[in-house]
């Protein structure tokens, strides 16, 4: 189950700082969308307004034609570049957290066989990402690959409409970032969920993405650096990837 | 030659470096003492090692002629029971306030500047008000050290709250959590280890409270033993009370460690890292 993202003018802008001007835009179901453009230019801005995390300063954000919720929530996951497993819990129970918050809300713990059924998912998720030999580990034990790993599959066990990506494999070696291509191009093809992410290395979002927007600030005052926001210079549709899509 | 910052020593030598003051703390006292018992046998103040085991034995073991109980152990008992309770409810107190604080900007904003405000007040100089408030028995003593150290855990306690990671507390609402869901499995337990923390770092501020209010008010206890013999330069039993006050704060401390260590395993594999 994935959903449609539409922006009707989208403003973004702390105080008199413009970082988004006048964003408009459809996203189909099921697309592959990579964010690339330069630091600084409102990519992660943007990304925070699809999470709830901010609120756009004018215009409208819809998911599936309706407003988008001001917080983030269920329906939308996240993977950040760092921090996104709790360091607290172990593989297992980070991913065994999303099921348990759903069933348990006063103590946000399962118990017996519905713990049972919920951990054995969680293995499941755990195994689909790679990580079926670590369920027992901490994050700080885990490589920084196998921790996005974990955080993927954490976020997939909610079956999330859009599933959002803040740079989540800048932080890797090259060899490891290529196996993490891999992971999330088969589990976008399989689960059809809308995603966005957000990269600085153009590469891979010409490679990974069904769509492609880049980020850059059209109009520059010299005097008045923050007086204009960036908007969508181009949005490349990639039919090749988009082939493969559900 | 390599730079002194990139030189280490080894296992043995290091130990035998930790050790090297406490040998030159012993060896300076013994020089001092024999000196002045050379002059004078009978001089208080700086008895000889062995008198001060002595002592320690006799306070450890020998009933007191009026009360029937060995003085060391009830003093123990009671000084201990009363660092206890205050530490505990401190605690408490600084985990429910740090907790709520930290996680609410509406309990953050009502209730950190009263907290900064209180931490600001002496706790000595409100001694007097908490022995008119709640008179001259435990209760008192007790409120004194919770007054003393509650604060500190309360703004510390906060302040790691507010230092998890934006990044956790959004992943958590991603995951469906609600803010109690969120409080009850994000942020607790990760406070639980800097509470520990937090109230190790306090528990020598809360020595300092606990032996002020024995001084002044107390029938029996650590403190109160010291300042009653003090009037007649006993040396012999104050020095032997420093040293079991300072190993029960060694062992407490050490305590705190090790659960620290074994209820959260994780907390000090992140601590290794970062």
């Amino acid at each position: 189950m994935s959903a449609t993202i539409r922006l009707e003018n989208v403003w973004k802008s702390y105080g008199d700082d413009v970082v988004l001007e006048n964003l408009s835009l459809e996203v189909a179901a099921g697309s592959f969308v990579t964010l690339v453009g330069a630091s600084g230019c409102g990519k992660t801005t943007f990304l925070k307004l699809l999470l709830g995390e901010e609120a756009p300063s004018r215009g409208r954000l819809l998911l599936d034609e309706a407003p988008l919720p001001g917080e983030p929530g269920p329906d939308r996951g996240v993977v950040f570049q760092r921090y996104s497993v709790f360091p607290h819990l172990t593989a297992v129970q980070n991913v065994l957290l999303g099921l348990e918050l759903a069933g348990a809300p006063w103590l946000g713990r399962l118990f017996g066989a519905a713990r049972r059924n919920a951990r054995a998912e969680a293995v499941a998720a755990l195994e689909s990402v790679g990580l079926g030999h670590a369920l027992d580990k901490y994050p700080p034990e885990l490589s920084g690959g196998m921790q996005q790993r974990l955080a993927i599959a954490q976020t997939l066990i909610k079956n999330p409409r859009v599933l959002l990506l803040d740079e989540p494999f800048g932080a890797l070696d090259p060899g490891i970032r290529q196996d993490m291509h891999a992971l999330v191009q088969s589990l976008w093809q399989r689960t059809g969920v809308t995603v966005f992410m957000v990269t600085h290395d153009l590469q891979e979002g010409f490679t990974l993405g069904s769509r492609l927007l880049v980020f850059d600030k059209v109009r520059h005052d010299p005097h008045a650096p923050e007086a204009y926001g960036a908007q969508i210079t181009y949005d490349i549709p990639l039919d090749r990837n988009a082939e493969d899509s559900p | 030659m390599k730079r002194l910052i990139n030189r280490h020593p080894g296992r043995v030598a290091g130990a035998a470096l930790a050790m090297l003051p406490f040998i030159l703390a012993l060896v300076a006292y013994t020089i001092a003492s024999s000196q002045r018992l050379a002059e004078n046998p009978n001089d208080p103040v700086l008895p000889s090692l062995i008198t001060l085991a002595e002592s320690f034995l006799r306070l450890a073991s020998e009933e007191s002629r009026r009360t029937g109980e060995v003085l060391l152990w009830l003093d123990t008992g009671a000084s201990l029971t009363r660092l206890g309770l205050g530490v505990a409810l401190a605690a408490a107190a600084g985990l429910l306030v740090g907790v709520l604080n930290g996680s609410l900007p509406y309990a953050r904003r009502t209730f950190a500047p009263f907290v900064t405000a209180v931490a600001m007040i002496p706790p000595l100089a409100v001694l007097p008000i908490l022995f008119i408030a709640f008179g001259v028995g435990e209760l008192a003593k007790v409120m004194l050290i919770v007054f003393g150290i509650a604060p500190f855990i309360m703004r510390d306690l906060q302040q790691r709250v507010e230092e998890l990671p934006r990044e956790q507390l959004i992943k958590a609402q991603t995951l469906g959590a609600s803010t109690w869901q969120i409080v009850l499995r994000v942020v607790l337990p990760q406070t639980l280890p800097r509470l520990i923390d937090a109230t190790r770092l306090s528990l020598g501020a809360a020595w300092l409270f606990l032996i002020a209010s024995e001084a002044i008010a107390a029938t029996e206890g650590l403190g109160y033993r010291i300042f009653l013999v003090r009037r007649y330069l006993d040396m012999e039993t104050i020095l032997p009370y420093v040293a079991w006050i300072t190993l029960l704060a060694f062992l407490i401390d050490l305590t705190l460690r090790g659960v620290n260590r074994w209820f959260f395993p994780w907390y000090a594999a992140r601590s290794a890292r970062s």
